[in-house]
């Protein structure tokens, strides 16, 4: 009947006991932990009540016992009184007293249980136990608004600050890295605010109150009570050393096992091709049989505790019904203090064992909220000026004036770039794979910024602009064609807000897309699936071309790239760019010849630099980088 | 989850150890509560200590036999669950070995991962839960109601009375809760979803300036998730203190009936006492079991899924008496041959009929999906065709083992799969038994010896999973090397120098050229660059042959070559 034990533990819940893992630590501890309760603050009223609430509720249910008993006790002196009588009646026969004190013995009423004590005690017992519940009942109710708007608030910072973050933060870690901090780590704080924190409260009450309780029936029993105490706690504490170290070895291998299959049916193809199935399966059973006998130890030390606990609380349950029957047998205690002590050494190791597991809790809580405040304190991107320029009719004049540029501090890529892209022209880029076009992107679109000299469009800074006004300048065309789960009709409007539905189609017409999106059952209310697997990589391509028509900007990038696209709409695609580079300033990433060809300006790229430029036969005519590129393809 | 039990088989004698254990142990924590009544009856009440000194002996002894059959429960369980995970993951993982590519399109890579791994662990899991309640509980609970009733039959009642209700209470709030957690975990992954496509798409986000819808979209699955968690919690707040409130006030109708039946003198005070503990170890039985009604469908799911890959039967088997060639030269050839990916409408190859012999380059040219790789594919068998046949040496693929047939080529694949280890595990894989001088060697006419040695510890540098640490071209070259190093008398290369720039491209290949002239050569290709020079050039257009021939021969009768050509070289280099 233990507080705080949980029929339904949910996918919400800490599953189970959490005993014998090995918990994550902090690395400032208090710090984070400063941090987490000036978090909660605002709400400090309602943790107060909370408070005071799991106090109350707690200390009514400990009386329980205590009163229960008194019944018990009752019960038993009746039966007593009733055995005094007929032990009073058989000694009167026994020693041959008159006749007449007999029958008087005999006349008087059989003593019987006092019906009215015990039915008073129990209706008070009833109001205890009804109030406990009441109370406890408003004590999770307010804390599962507050743990979850304290968590709604956390995860709306984080989402806010993450916008404000530069793009640095995000290539430089793992999409998981970021989302485990939004969301588990999160889920953990939650968890942890709504039941852990309410558990500890009722946790240490409960055991105060209960050792209180104790000591107040029988101070001797509870020497002994306590003595199983220390033996229970020195033996959970060494068996979970042991099982901490089987469970993380088993963590390890279950690491080992996964990367295994993750390899071997990724490659599948491979693996196949190269007939090395069976290779595959031994090491495959090389790692399971280890992980079998790991595995099985974890899970035997865990199941262990239980039992070794539960031995322990019942040799204290007996020594305890032993003294106690003994102190009952003489006279020194009521028979209703035995079972109400019995049933508070039932209720002692729960709250230990719990508050135990708790330090475990709050431990991998405070790690986790210090993971979350990791993100609130990185660097944000530079402010946007107060006095930001507008230009009002942008022509589309690109320059690099003494760039200098790279993306750890110590390592410039670039130094000294110049560049002058009149408006309207055509700029190809050129290079092998990984010579830095995105760095390119990256800096026009002022996702970074440059670390010295400047970029300006139509004579003025991107950095004295806001972001979005710089932005609204650019259409993009890239390989990596994002489309957002939505219907067609919303990506395409993607590019505008508030686009009609003329413009739309008007837009999907100039990127040759009408027509297929018409042949889809659903139209321009097609609904694009999450991995977008519903249309073909080249059909997404004239969506985002769609999607840049609309916007109508002044300067485009566009990535030629068309691989893993039928050649006839490839052909489609390539007259698309080419109606949408009309009259706008474009870089272009450029796979084709001709594109190259016919460029003003060609950007070489290699190794995160421009390295020429120049038109193609300027740069043939140099005779560098660009004129060996060229002649290695086509020399034969 | 019953089927998967099959496999229980091997385990019976320690299943039923463990439930003869749980049993006993069942049996002894039934036993306590009647000792202790022997106590208050015989001792207490009646002062006798050497009575209740024995008795309270006795009852350590049974808390002892509790404890160790619990323990020795705990370890056959663990033994049996864990051994029961190990053999069902071998089965999956030995199964999944076996399958064709088609198998693994069916069900896809990444859920066949999932099913070997969290799924298994699921089940074991859950299976290690259910040897330790399933049994132990209902014991518990019958043992628990006739030890009560031959304590009292009219205290019973109360319990006819209470347990009813204590089920309807668990029943009505799981029927509240449960699809409310279901509900919850679908808004969290949405919550997860829209940062995942917030992640992936943030330049996209930022140069739209759409940082503010996002924004409002995320702020409306956070706030849903929000809601519908207090939701949950509200309910959740609300069942624990009606379970404790239900128990007491079943203890304290047990207290009040009892007092009755004493008073009557049916009943003895002790009995009353044990009567209470078996009422509170019968309610905690129902709510293990309630729990276990909990996991158990949860598990079923993934059980379902294992299922279904044990239950396929790969459809590429070796023939039972397998043919090798009579001569072993590496010739191919394709007779009519006919082939459809399951399920499609429209065959990906039609009616294709080649020969590409010894000492030649042939070349395979077309838009995506006309049908390329699916010529490589099924050349290797992970597909069988649908009619018409292909022959190696003059033998149909299908009488030959799939390992005859494999070792026989060399493949270089579209995406380039490395596995984590050195670069020289990873060339090696070609052949196991290579030599360093060959791997070397193969590294060299690769292009790849360059950037090996630039390597922090050139031979022995790690590869992590994925190839995650080299480049595209990087990979590429390592994965033409690991086809090289097996000296097949089949090269396949399919679209296998897509990643490299033009001047690595153009000296792997003459490279490359000297070291195969010996072999049968199949090259796909995206560049035309690539294949010019190609002994025989053979053009799909939407799975149909529509040239074949040289490169000048088909710029002047195929419209689709030119079509390819035209769209890549411009004029002077198509003449």
């Amino acid at each position: 009947m233990s507080k705080g034990q949980r029929p339904f533990g949910g996918p919400r819940g800490h599953m189970g006991p959490a005993m014998g893992r090995p918990v994550e630590k902090a690395k400032d501890f208090k710090g984070t932990v400063k941090r987490l309760v000036e978090y909660m603050r605002p709400q400090r009223y309602k943790f107060l009540a909370v408070f005071i609430l799991a106090i109350l509720s707690t200390v009514f249910n400990i009386v329980g016992p205590k009163i229960l008993g008194k019944a018990t006790t009752k019960i038993g002196e009746g039966i007593l009184a009733r055995y005094l009588r007929i032990i009073q009646i058989q000694i009167a026969i026994k020693r041959n007293m008159p006749r007449q004190v007999i029958e008087n013995l005999k006349r008087q009423p059989v003593p019987s249980i006092d019906f009215e004590y015990i039915g008073k005690i129990l209706i008070i017992l009833i109001s205890l136990y009804l109030i406990s519940a009441i109370l406890s009942f408003i004590m999770s109710y307010i804390m599962s608004t507050v743990a979850q708007e304290t968590v709604f608030k956390m995860r709306s910072e984080v989402k806010d600050k993450l916008d404000r973050l530069p793009l640095k933060y995000f290539d430089s870690r793992t999409h998981g890295e970021i989302l485990s901090r939004v969301t588990n780590d999160m889920d953990n704080i939650a968890t942890t605010l709504q039941q852990s924190l309410t558990q500890l409260i009722t946790s240490v009450v409960t055991i105060i109150g209960i050792l209180g309780m104790m000591i107040s029936i029988s101070p001797v029993m509870t020497l002994i009570a306590l003595f199983t105490l220390p033996s229970s706690g020195m033996l959970t504490a060494m068996i979970a050393k042991k099982s901490q170290k089987y469970f993380a070895e088993q963590q390890k291998i279950i690491g080992q096992l996964n990367g295994h299959v993750e390899e071997m049916f990724t490659g599948h193809k491979i693996v196949k091709a190269f007939g090395r199935e069976e290779d595959s399966i031994k090491t495959f059973k090389e790692i399971n049989e280890r992980l079998y006998n790991v595995g099985w130890k974890a899970q035997f030390m865990s199941g262990f505790i239980m039992p070794a606990l539960n031995f322990v609380n019942n040799v204290g349950y007996v020594l305890v019904c032993v003294v106690g029957g003994i102190f009952v047998a003489k006279r020194k205690i009521e028979i209703g203090d035995v079972q109400a002590f019995i049933q508070y050494m039932r209720q002692f190791t729960q709250p230990i064992i719990q508050t135990a597991n708790i330090a475990n809790i709050i431990q991998s809580t405070v790690a986790s909220a210090e993971r979350v405040f990791e993100v609130l304190d990185e660097v944000e991107e530079v402010k946007d000026k107060e006095d930001a320029v507008k230009i009002k009719n942008p022509k589309g004049e690109v320059k690099f004036e003494h760039v200098k540029f790279g993306y750890k501090d110590d390592e410039l890529l670039m130094e000294d770039i110049n560049i002058h892209v009149k408006p309207g022209q055509m700029v190809a880029i050129v290079g092998p794979t990984g010579a830095g076009k995105t760095t390119l992107v990256n800096l026009l679109m002022r996702f970074y910024d440059v670390k010295g000299g400047r970029i300006t469009i139509d004579g003025v800074d991107i950095r004295d602009m806001r972001r979005e006004d710089l932005r609204r300048m650019f259409g993009m065309v890239l390989q990596d064609t994002w489309l957002f789960n939505g219907t067609i009709r919303d990506n395409i409007a993607y590019g505008k807000e508030g686009a009609t539905e003329e413009e739309i189609i008007k837009a999907a017409k100039a990127a040759h897309a009408d027509h297929f999106i018409r042949t889809l059952p659903h139209g321009y209310d097609t609904v694009i699936n999450e991995e977008a697997s519903n249309i073909s990589q080249g059909q997404k391509q004239l969506l985002t071309i769609a999607r840049a028509f609309l916007a109508d900007p002044p300067i485009l990038i566009l990535d030629e790239a068309t691989s893993n696209v039928d050649t006839r709409t490839e052909a489609l695609i390539q007259k698309a760019m080419a109606n949408l580079m009309k009259g706008r300033t474009s870089f272009v990433i450029a796979h084709r010849l001709s594109t190259i060809k016919d460029a003003d300006l060609i950007l070489v790229m290699n190794r995160g630099t421009i390295i020429e430029q120049g038109t193609h036969k300027e740069l043939l005519a140099k005779g560098g980088f660009y004129a060996e590129l060229y002649n290695s393809q086509f020399s034969n | 989850m019953i089927k998967l039990f099959r496999y229980l088989e091997k385990f019976k004698w320690l299943i039923f150890f463990t439930l003869l254990f749980m049993f006993v142990q069942a049996i002894s924590e039934l036993y306590l509560p009647t000792l202790m009544s022997e106590i208050v009856n015989n001792g207490m009440m009646k002062g006798d200590t050497v009575f209740i000194w024995k008795y309270g002996g006795y009852m350590l002894l049974v808390a002892g036999a509790s404890s160790i059959s619990s323990i020795i429960g705990a370890f056959l369980s663990s033994r049996t669950a864990v051994g029961f995970g190990t053999l069902l993951r071998d089965k999956v993982f030995t199964k999944v070995e076996g399958f064709s590519l088609n198998e693994f399109d069916k069900i896809g890579t990444a859920s066949l991962i999932t099913r070997t791994t969290n799924d298994i662990t699921q089940i074991q899991t859950v299976l290690v839960m259910m040897m330790r309640f399933m049994i132990y509980a209902p014991i518990m609970c019958i043992g628990g109601i006739i030890m009560a009733y031959s304590k009292d039959k009219h205290l019973t009642l109360v319990l006819a009375f209470v347990l009813p209700l204590f089920v309807v209470t668990i029943a009505l709030l799981a029927a509240k809760v449960v699809p409310l957690f279901k509900a919850l975990q679908k808004k969290l992954d949405k919550v997860n979803q829209i940062l995942r496509e917030n992640l992936i798409g943030i330049r996209v986000i930022r140069a739209f300036n759409r940082v503010e819808t996002e924004r409002k979209r995320f702020y409306e699955a956070n706030k849903d998730l929000t809601d519908t968690a207090i939701k949950v919690n509200k309910i959740l707040a609300m069942m624990q203190p009606i379970m404790i409130l239900l128990m007491n006030l079943t203890n304290i109708t047990i207290i009040w009936v009892a007092a009755k039946r004493i008073d009557a003198n049916k009943l003895q005070i002790g009995d009353m006492m044990a009567f209470i503990q078996y009422a509170m170890q019968i309610l905690f039985s129902i709510i293990m079991v309630s729990i276990m009604f909990v996991m158990v469908p949860r598990a079923q799911a993934s059980a379902e899924r294992i299922n279904e890959v044990l239950e396929i039967e790969p459809e590429i088997k070796d023939p039972k008496e397998p043919k090798t060639p009579k001569i072993s030269k590496g010739h191919i050839e394709f007779r009519n041959v006919t082939f459809r990916y399951p399920g499609a409408e429209s065959p990906a190859l039609e009616n294709i009929s080649f020969e590409a012999k010894p000492g030649e380059v042939t070349a395979i040219i077309g838009g995506t999906g006309s049908g390329k790789s699916t010529i490589l594919n099924l050349i290797m068998r992970f597909y069988d065709v649908e009619s018409g046949s292909i022959l190696i040496d003059g033998v149909d693929i299908r009488d030959m083992s799939q390992k005859e047939l494999r070792s026989k080529i060399g493949y270089v694949p579209q995406t380039v799969v490395l596995f984590s280890g050195t670069i020289k595990d990873n060339i090696r894989y070609g052949k196991e038994d290579a030599t360093d001088e060959e791997i070397m060697r193969a590294a060299e006419i690769a292009q790849a010896t360059e950037f090996i040695l630039n390597m922090k510890d050139g031979f022995d540098s790690l590869v992590s999973q994925g190839g995650t640490n080299l480049s595209g071209g990087q990979k590429q070259r390592l994965s033409i090397a690991r086809a090289l190093v097996k000296k097949p008398q089949i090269y396949m290369f399919d679209d296998s120098f897509s990643a490299l720039d033009f001047k690595t491209d153009a000296k792997l290949r003459s490279e490359l050229k000297k070291e195969t002239s010996n072999s049968t050569v199949l090259i796909v290709a995206q560049r035309v660059a690539t294949i010019m020079d190609a002994d025989k050039i053979i053009v799909l257009d939407e799975g149909k042959i529509v040239g074949m021939g040289k490169h000048e021969e088909l710029l002047r009768t195929c419209e689709v070559y030119r079509e390819i050509v035209s769209s890549q070289l411009s004029e002077e280099e198509i003449a």
